[in-house]
């Protein structure tokens, strides 16, 4: 991977360094035209040409009268939103549900590939592997129909507890279901990373440390932890980088009308906002502060990894 | 098995015992906790509505009955779902992939002239967006409303799929480029004729998952495609599971309104088996693909 020898065209010297490059461009025109133009035209008109559409966030916009003829309004679609009492309790949701997420989901994988690696028959562990990964395949909606049928007054939990409570619709109830269904899909597949990590521990090391009378706790701490300890850094320093971008797709499809105080977040607030009520200066203003907080985040993050990692950022 | 797997743990001493038989009864715990909604699920889905609603599962199989499947599977809408998100999967498989695949053999050349500049205009990408407004208004803009543009094009290119080929490119020895130099051949026959064929795995990987990816979600599809001729499994899947109202002519023979709202939690169940059973069943075949995918991502952390 860091073998790769650059036959650099530098070295030719002589004439302007435009020369060469324009040299070097009608050489290799193809590598500009047909490899690089296609992913450069789609990253231009559908992700930096939106970015000019933030300036909607300014106005008040109007969509028959145009970007143009719309009223100026500076930050007041800023200072309408911060100002709003429903401001803090999105934030807050937002910040709970990613917060309480990380808190709870990161280990889980950790703990599962600890777990798997310690079973002792290959072909027992390939078929855990498998079932632990079919979860990830199942998609949001499917994965939300079954956590709503399992919940409904008539459903498993239910049978299983002989009661008949709505969970759906318990405000209270609803960062549990969201953070535990997604332990239940992702953790097994989160743990790929540790699980590679861990078959990369050194075997020397560890059948020394058995030999040394070493048990299972101090082979982990020995041996294990410090085999995927950069991965889990890494992880984790990543999670906590994207705190901000609590996924859409799911906190919606389990939107419930009597659980909105705790399940309206930023992300489906700017969705109803904007799309279903047409509030577009606001909408966008408001998708705008969530993606600034999560630019420093990352950045600060990135900066992080940095310092840690030697130079070496994400 | 049993014997063997017996031996191998009588190695251990009594304080590991403990602790491996408390990590097997987690790991149990997990594993359980996966496969019993599904197992329930799966009976559920064969009961008699009013049955399954006041008592639950039961294994009286005069109860047992078929109309669920017959119900969900002769409504067109779910086959009109079914058939949008093959379509919609496969297009935007294929060109994702190539668009992605050439995208990143220009990247992984050291002597690219423009490596940064490119570098830079996709990595920004990956942390910073217009947002939903502007997305939406920019397709509306450009007449892409309702149509299948809005949901293959401004998903194709994935920067993070471009950086794990990119990786995976670099990692092929460059004596494989010097030959095909030194036999004249240009940028189009190295990449296709000598580059690609030896880039299955990750070519795989990464087609998988755009793949699922397209066929999982419904938020793009929600939001830029009207007409219900057009509508992907997940929309179908979402009006039946999610909003509570299944198609019309599934329930809707139901004299009461009691009736219908048993018969309709009941195609929930068998919804979800039906819809799921496509990916479930090709799921063993992408499985020699997991670690490729995983692993080239971590390479480049």
């Amino acid at each position: 991977m860091k073998n790769a020898s650059s036959p650099s065209i530098e070295k030719s010297g002589g004439g302007s360094k435009i020369h060469n490059t324009l040299v070097y461009v009608r050489q290799h025109w193809q590598l500009y035209v047909i490899f690089m133009l296609p992913a450069f035209l789609l990253t231009v008109i559908f992700r930096y040409l939106p970015m000019g559409g933030i300036m909607i966030a300014f106005t008040e916009y109007n969509p028959i009268r145009g970007f143009f003829a719309s009223e100026w309004v500076g930050l007041d679609n800023f200072k309408r939103f911060l100002s709003s009492p429903d401001f803090m309790r999105y934030l807050v949701n937002t910040l709970k549900l990613s917060v309480f997420g990380l808190l709870w989901g990161f280990p889980a994988p950790i703990l599962l590939a600890f777990l798997l690696n310690r079973i002792l028959s290959t072909k027992t562990k390939q078929n855990l592997q498998l079932i632990l990964y079919m979860p990830n395949f199942i998609s949001v909606i499917v994965l939300c129909g079954i956590v709503r049928i399992l919940l409904s007054p008539t459903g498993m939990i239910n049978s299983l507890l002989g009661t008949g409570t709505n969970f759906m619709t318990m405000p209270e109830a609803f960062r549990t279901i969201y953070i535990a269904s997604g332990i239940w899909q992702g953790a097994g597949w989160a743990s790929i990373i540790y699980t590679a990590a861990l078959s990369n521990a050194s075997k020397e090391l560890k059948e020394a440390a058995v030999i040394d009378g070493a048990n299972i706790i101090q082979q982990i701490k020995a041996v294990e932890w410090p085999a995927i300890k950069d991965t889990v850094l890494i992880q984790f320093i990543m999670s906590v980088g994207n705190i901000m971008s609590v996924g859409f797709e799911k906190a919606y499809a389990l939107q419930t009308d009597l659980n909105l105080n705790t399940s309206e977040i930023i992300s489906t607030y700017v969705y109803k906002k904007g799309l279903l009520d047409g509030d577009y200066g606001f909408s966008t203003a408001v998708g705008l502060f969530n993606t600034v907080i999560n630019v420093i985040l990352l950045i600060s993050m990135n900066a992080l990894v940095k310092k840690m990692n030697e130079g070496k950022g994400i | 098995m049993k014997p063997k797997k017996k031996s191998e743990f009588a190695k251990y001493p009594a304080g590991d015992k403990t602790v491996l038989i408390i990590g097997y009864v987690i790991l149990g715990l997990f594993i359980a906790a996966i496969i019993f909604p599904v197992v329930y699920i799966i009976l559920a889905s064969f009961i008699d509505p009013i049955t399954l609603q006041n008592k639950g599962l039961t294994f009286d199989f005069s109860k047992w009955t078929l109309t669920a499947y017959e119900r969900v599977l002769g409504n067109s809408q779910i086959w009109i779902g079914f058939k949008n998100a093959l379509i919609y999967s496969v297009l935007f498989t294929i060109l994702s992939v190539v668009v992605t695949l050439l995208a990143a053999y220009p990247m992984s050349r050291t002597d690219f002239k423009g490596r940064g500049f490119f570098n830079t205009i996709y990595v920004i990408t990956m942390f910073f967006g217009g947002g939903l407004i502007p997305t939406y208004l920019l397709i509306s803009n450009l007449h892409m409303l309702d149509t299948i543009w809005a949901i293959l094009l401004p998903g194709a290119f994935s920067v993070w799929n471009m950086i794990i080929a990119r990786t995976y490119y670099m990692g092929i020895p460059r004596d494989l480029q010097e030959a095909a130099e030194i036999d004249g051949a240009n940028e189009m026959v190295y990449f296709f004729k000598i580059l690609l064929p030896v880039c299955t795995p990750i070519i795989a990987t990464i087609a998988m998952w755009q793949f699922v990816g397209m066929w999982n979600s419904y938020f793009d599809a929600m939001i830029y495609l009207n007409s219900a001729s057009k509508q992907p499994l997940q929309l179908v899947l979402r009006s039946i599971l999610v909003q509570n109202q299944p198609e019309p002519g599934m329930v809707s023979d139901m004299q009461s309104t009691a009736e219908r709202a048993q018969l309709a939690e009941l195609l929930k169940y068998a919804t979800i088996i039906i819809s799921s059973l496509p990916l479930m069943i090709m799921y063993p075949f992408f499985q020699k693909y997991f670690d490729n995918g995983i692993m080239a991502g971590a390479v480049k952390g």
